[in-house]
């Protein structure tokens, strides 16, 4: 009783202090996310639907699905090289390499898809040698799939990259002294431990390439039906003040993020079951 | 030496995994991040400080570091509040909340906006009952101000609970089994060792909030000179085709973050070092 008494405080300091964490996350989450919920179906069940339906919206959709079908793949295969690399071996300036991959998540949204324009752009590097040879980057999908690559670069690689570490390099090498060749010791060594984190780096790279709105937002011309990605497409129908259409729009991104989280949480448990299976 | 050398023999790939990641470092990263500075070299001074210092742009940058940091402040005392009480207290609910905080990262940044502007215009839920009282939080600083904190709750929070729930109970109990009331306890035991942490997640907060574009933009009504942020201003020289404007303002938003990258992890090598964890 008494040390329990030693690491906590009275009863009336603990519900204060979770009732004003809950007033705060009320007024920033809560909120927000039953508003959504409410714009979109304040017209009723069926302009739901037929929003979502639009052929615009459906555009919107499959371009989303798209955009992270190529950039999420990308990056997991950079991940994985990058996190042998780092993980396994030791070479000099690997502290450098290390820093550039965190990189792009402290550029600006906005910066990393204008890089893009200074490059590929009519007035860019490469902008004169691809129109002369009719090859469209900017302002089309290209260029949506690269800043959108850009910005969801880090994200398999930070996760891997200290699970891979905290694996060790002795299980490989037994493997490669036993005769097997590279790809077999990856396949049938590496990845099984590494799996979650590979999943958990997954997870987290789609939900931004699918949600990525400032980057995409300055490459892609906004041309309806062709390069617009959901979120951009909830930008246009709000500024046309087609309310409900948007959030309608909307409300599939917010339930997305929540398949995310919850995604994430499954990943996070069963990586922790398995490290406290390991240890005892 | 020798077990590098060794290392190197045995485990294969090193020249495959390496080169690749270095090409690919270099090919989505590297060189388009390097045209903006290729770019800034081929203006000429004179339009270049035009553009970064004309008074547009002044105010812009005003507002974007002014607004984050309020924003930071702001995450700092609730994050610090909401990782306190997930890590020590139980309620009803617990486990969906923590999984929610992360809620802003996993949002796409445009629904943010609209939903934060729906909820704090003068129409909104919110901010129709502020808006009677004469306070308003929409298309103005204090709007900025809002999306900000929003997309920033999770760094600090995400920062401060692990330190929180590993911290050593009997540390507690020595303060407490030498005399130390409870406040007394946090105030000289609990929070100085709370406070690399608490720096690190409010300065990436703060980082994150400078770059910000999607949330703000709807609800911070992009008056030139007043409610404009820097982002915003590139994005509007973007779409003018005023590269050479657009370049100067956005190459000094970089160096400032690239600063705050360099200061962040700074801070978490500080932090790795004193609790031990690094080799």
């Amino acid at each position: 009783m008494r040390k329990n008494q030693t690491r906590t405080e009275p009863r009336i300091i603990q519900r204060l202090l979770i009732g004003a964490a809950l007033l705060y996350l009320a007024f920033f989450l809560f909120l927000p996310l039953g508003c959504i919920f409410a714009g979109a179906l304040r017209k009723g069940a069926q302009v739901y639907f037929q929003s979502l339906a639009a052929p615009d919206a459906l555009s919107a959709i499959r371009l989303t699905f798209l955009t992270a079908l190529v950039a999420v793949p990308l990056n997991l295969v950079f991940g994985v090289a990058a996190s042998w690399a780092i993980a396994k071996f030791d070479f000099k300036g690997k502290n450098l390499l290390l820093t550039l991959i965190d990189l792009p998540l402290s550029v600006s949204p906005v910066i990393s898809g204008m890089v893009f324009i200074l490059l590929f752009g009519a007035q860019g590097y490469l902008g004169p040698w691809l129109a002369a040879h009719g090859i469209r980057i900017v302002f089309a999908i290209p260029a949506i799939i690269l800043a959108t690559t850009f910005v969801t670069f880090p994200f398999v690689a930070r996760e891997l990259i200290p699970v891979m570490k905290s694996q060790g390099t002795e299980e490989e090498e037994a493997a490669v002294t036993l005769g097997a060749n590279g790809w077999q010791t990856f396949r049938r060594v590496t990845l099984p431990n590494i799996r979650w984190g590979l999943l958990y780096g997954v997870i987290l790279c789609n939900a931004r390439a699918m949600g990525e709105f400032g980057a995409v937002s300055v490459v892609s011309g906004h041309i309806r039906g062709q390069t617009n990605t959901l979120p951009l497409y909830v930008e246009i129908l709000y500024n046309e003040y087609n309310f409900a259409a948007a959030f309608a729009a909307a409300s599939v991104l917010v339930f997305l993020a929540l398949v995310t989280l919850f995604a994430k949480r499954l990943v996070e448990r069963k990586f922790n079951e398995e490290k406290s299976g390991e240890t005892s | 030496m020798f077990s590098v050398s060794k290392k190197k023999r045995t485990i294969p790939g090193f020249g495959l995994s390496v080169g690749y990641t270095i090409f690919y470092l270099s090919l989505i990263v590297l060189i388009p991040l390097s045209t903006l500075f290729f770019k800034t070299a081929s203006l000429d001074f004179g339009a270049f400080w035009e553009a970064v210092a004309s008074p547009r742009t002044l105010a812009a940058y005003r507002l974007s570091f002014g607004a984050s940091f309020i924003a930071a402040l702001v995450n700092a005392v609730f994050g610090f509040l909401i990782a306190w009480v997930l890590a020590r207290y139980s309620f009803p609910g617990k486990k969906i909340i923590d999984a929610l905080v992360d809620l802003p990262f996993a949002l796409p940044t445009a629904v943010a906006g609209i939903a934060l502007t729906a909820i704090y215009s003068p129409h909104g839920w919110v901010g129709r009952p502020l808006a009677a009282l004469g306070i308003k939080t929409a298309f103005n600083a204090t709007g900025v101000v809002l999306a900000l904190t929003f997309i920033g709750l999770p760094f600090v929070v995400r920062t401060i609970q692990p330190v929180l729930e590993d911290f050593d109970p009997a540390v507690e109990e020595a303060a407490a089994s030498l005399g130390a009331d409870r406040w007394q306890t946090f105030r000289r035991v609990i929070f100085p060792a709370l406070f690399p942490p608490l720096l690190t997640g409010a300065t990436m907060a703060f980082a994150r909030a400078l770059g910000e574009y999607g949330s703000v933009i709807f609800i911070s009504g992009n008056m030139p000179s007043k409610t404009e942020i820097a982002p915003l201003l590139i994005m509007t020289k973007l779409e003018q085709y005023d590269y050479a404007g657009a370049t100067a303002i956005a190459v000094v938003m970089l160096l400032v973050s690239f600063a705050l990258f360099l200061v962040i992890n700074y801070l978490q090598w500080l932090g790795s070092r004193r609790s031990g964890m690094n080799p």
